[in-house]
C-alpha cells in the first residue's frame, strides 16, 4: 500500500478528479493549502507598495491505493495536472504501513 | 409653528436642560413678525416664483420652508451621512489588514457620535452663527440648536428649513475628522483619536468653516460683501479636504509609522470591501457637491454634471496610466482616480462647465497619483491609506484649478450680490481670482499645520497616542474594541 500526496494547480483539480475516477480510484482527501517551489511567489502593488507574495494557493490530494494502483494513479494525476508551465506542482509517493476502516475494523488492502 | 416648537422642547427638557434652554433664549429672542396687511395677489404670485427661482420671497411666504428644497436637502443630507458610514468606513475598511478592520469601522461610527454633539452644542454655533461679528468664528446664538427650528435661516437658504440645513452642514463636519483616520490607521488608541479630533474640531474645522461660508466669514467671498480674502469654495475643498488631508500628514508624522513599516506585508485585506465603499463614496458625492447648492435647482443640475465627469474621467485616468506604465489597471488605481476626481471637483463643482470638469478629472487621475507612487516613497512617511496624497494634494489642487475655472455663466452668484461690493465679481470677469484662492490655500493650510502639530505633540507627550506594541502587533480590533471582524 502506498499514500500518494499531490500537490496541484487549484483550477486543475476537477479534472485531477477524474482521472482518478476513472481509473478505479475510490476515495480522496483535498485540502487548500499555500507553499512556493521553484515558481517562488508573486508581486502585489497597491498604489506605491509593493509586496512580494512567497506562497501561493495550492490544492494538496492526499489517496490511499493498493500497490497495484500505484503507477496508474501517479500516472493520472501526473497527466491531468500538467500544464507545462512552471509551478504545475509535484507528487510524492510514501510507503503505508496500515490501514484502517473504522467503521468495520477491516485492516490492510481490505480496508482501502 | 413657533410656539409649538417652544412647547415641545420645554415638554421634553427636564428641568436642568430647561435652564440651560431659557439661558440660550435669552441669548438670542426670535424675531416676531409685525402684523401686516394681507399680502396681494401680485406678492404671493411673487413668492411663489421666488420659491422656484431660490430667492427671497419677499413678504409672502416668509419663515416658511419650501417642500422641494426641504426634500432634497433632508436626501442630500442623507447622500452625505452615506459617504461616512458606510461609504468611506468601507474604502478605509477593506485598505487595512484583517486584524484593524473594526479599529476603522469603530472610529468612523465614533466620531459621528462625537462630532454630532459637539455640533449641537456650539459647533453649529460657531461656524454658522453670526453674533461674534467676526470673520473667524461665527457666534453664540444657535449654541445647543437654540433657534434652529424648521423656519428657514434667511442668511444661508431662503427655503430651506434652518434645522435641515444645521443637519446638513454637521454631515460635513462629521467625515472631515473621518478622512484624518486613513493617515493613522492600524495605531492609534481610540481614547487619543477621540481627544484629538475633539480639539481639532475646535481648533481647525470649526472656525475654518466659518471663514469660507459664514455669512460674516473672512474668506467667504460668494456671500460676505466685507470678505477680505475673496476665494470660492462650493463644497468644501479646503474646509473639508485640504484642512484633513494636511492635518494628516502632520499627524501621521507626529504618530509615527506602523510598526514593521516597510518590512512586512501590509497590504489590504479586502479590495471588494474597498470597491463597495468607493461606490457609495461617488454616491454620496451627489449630495455633498449638488447639494451645496442648498437647493434642487440649475446650480445644482451643473453640480450633479461636473461631478460625475470629473469623477468618471478620473477613474479612467488613473486605471490607465496604471494599465500603460504598469502593465494592469488594478481596482485600487480606479477606486483612487474615482475620490481623486470627486476631491478636486468638489470647490469648483457649482461653478465651472463640463469641460473644467475634464480638464479637472484628468488632472485628479495624475497629480495624486504621481504623488501617491513616487513622492510618498521618497520621503518614507507612513500615510497609511494616502489621506494625504488624495485629499491634501487633490484638495489643494481643485482649490487652485477653482480659481482658474470658475465663471459666472455656469453660476449667477459669481458675479452678482456680495461678488459685486467685495470684487469677487470683477476677480471671475478679468481673472484673478486665481490669487485669492492661493491665499485662502495658504491659510488653510497653515491653520491645518500648525495646529495638528501642536495638538498632536500635546497629546503625544501627555496622554500617549499609540498603543503598547505589543497591541499594536495583535491588532487594534482586539485590543482597543473586544471584537474581531472576521470569525473564521
Amino acid at each position: 500500500m502506498k499514500l500518494i500526496i499531490a500537490i496541484i494547480k487549484p483550477f486543475k483539480l476537477e479534472e485531477v478528479k477524474d482521472a482518478l475516477a476513472n481509473i478505479g480510484v475510490e476515495g480522496m482527501t483535498v485540502t487548500e493549502v499555500k507553499g512556493f517551489g521553484r515558481q517562488k511567489g508573486h508581486t502585489e502593488i497597491y498604489r506605491g507598495s509593493e509586496y512580494t507574495v512567497d506562497f501561493l494557493p495550492k490544492i494538496k490530494i492526499e489517496i490511499a491505493v493498493n500497490d497495484e494502483l500505484v503507477s496508474k494513479t501517479v500516472e493520472a494525476v501526473v497527466k491531468a495536472a500538467k500544464t507545462g508551465k512552471i509551478g504545475d506542482g509535484k507528487v510524492f509517493v510514501l510507503l503505508l504501513n496500515d490501514v484502517i476502516r473504522i467503521r468495520t475494523d477491516e485492516r490492510g488492502d481490505a480496508a482501502i | 409653528m413657533d410656539d409649538f416648537h417652544h412647547t415641545m422642547n420645554l415638554s421634553l427638557f427636564n428641568p436642568r436642560w430647561t435652564a440651560l434652554a431659557v439661558l440660550a433664549v435669552s441669548l438670542s429672542s426670535p424675531p416676531v413678525p409685525a402684523a401686516e396687511a394681507a399680502p396681494t395677489i401680485d406678492q404671493r404670485v411673487a413668492a411663489l416664483e421666488a420659491y422656484v427661482r431660490n430667492s427671497d420671497p419677499g413678504t409672502s411666504l416668509t419663515g416658511v420652508p419650501g417642500p422641494g428644497h426641504n426634500g432634497w436637502m433632508m436626501t442630500a443630507s442623507a447622500l452625505v451621512l452615506f459617504m461616512t458610514l458606510p461609504g468611506l468606513a468601507l474604502f478605509y475598511g477593506g485598505l487595512v489588514r484583517r486584524k484593524n478592520v473594526l479599529s476603522v469601522l469603530a472610529q468612523c461610527l465614533g466620531l459621528a457620535g462625537l462630532v454630532s454633539i459637539l455640533w449641537w452644542v456650539f459647533g453649529y454655533s460657531f461656524v454658522f452663527g453670526t453674533s461674534f461679528g467676526s470673520g473667524f468664528l461665527g457666534g453664540r446664538e444657535f449654541l445647543f440648536f437654540e433657534g434652529v427650528t424648521s423656519a428657514p435661516n434667511t442668511h444661508y437658504a431662503h427655503w430651506v428649513s434652518h434645522n435641515v440645513f444645521a443637519i446638513y452642514q454637521l454631515m460635513f463636519a462629521i467625515i472631515t475628522p473621518a478622512l484624518i483616520v486613513g493617515a493613522i490607521a492600524e495605531r492609534l488608541k481610540f481614547s487619543a483619536l477621540l481627544l484629538f479630533m475633539t480639539l481639532w474640531m475646535l481648533v481647525v474645522y470649526f472656525p475654518l468653516a466659518h471663514m469660507i461660508w459664514g455669512a460674516t466669514g473672512w474668506m467667504n467671498g460668494v456671500w460676505n460683501p466685507a470678505a477680505a480674502v475673496k476665494a470660492i469654495d462650493f463644497a468644501g475643498g479646503t474646509v473639508v479636504h485640504m484642512s484633513s488631508g494636511w492635518s494628516a500628514l502632520i499627524l501621521c508624522l507626529i504618530v509615527g509609522p506602523r510598526i514593521g513599516f516597510g518590512r512586512e506585508k501590509m497590504a489590504p485585506h479586502s479590495m471588494v470591501l474597498c470597491m463597495v465603499g468607493t461606490a457609495m463614496l461617488w454616491v454620496g458625492w451627489y449630495g455633498f457637491n449638488a447639494g451645496s447648492a442648498l437647493a434642487a435647482d440649475g446650480i445644482a443640475a451643473n453640480a450633479f454634471t461636473t461631478t460625475t465627469i470629473a469623477a468618471a474621467v478620473a477613474c479612467f485616468t488613473w486605471g490607465m496610466i496604471e494599465k500603460i506604465f504598469r502593465g494592469n489597471a488594478s481596482i485600487l488605481g480606479f477606486c483612487s482616480g474615482v475620490v481623486a476626481g470627486l476631491v478636486v471637483v468638489t470647490p469648483a463643482a457649482g461653478f465651472i462647465t463640463t469641460t473644467g470638469a475634464v480638464i479637472i478629472g484628468v488632472l485628479a487621475g495624475t497629480v495624486p497619483y504621481f504623488f501617491i507612487t513616487k513622492i510618498k516613497a521618497r520621503f518614507g512617511y507612513d500615510d497609511a491609506l494616502d489621506t494625504f496624497g488624495i485629499h491634501a494634494v487633490g484638495g489643494t489642487l481643485g482649490a487652485f484649478l477653482t480659481g482658474l475655472l470658475a465663471t459666472g455663466a455656469v453660476n449667477g452668484n459669481l458675479a452678482a450680490g456680495a461678488g459685486l461690493t467685495n470684487g469677487l465679481a470683477g476677480l471671475v470677469t478679468a481673472g484673478g481670482l486665481w490669487h485669492e484662492q492661493l491665499k485662502a490655500i495658504a491659510i488653510t493650510l497653515l491653520l491645518s499645520v500648525l495646529a495638528t502639530a501642536v495638538i498632536g505633540t500635546i497629546l503625544k507627550h501627555t496622554i500617549g497616542l499609540r498603543p503598547i506594541p505589543e497591541n499594536e502587533r495583535q491588532g487594534l480590533d482586539l485590543t482597543e474594541h473586544g471584537e474581531e471582524g472576521y470569525i473564521d
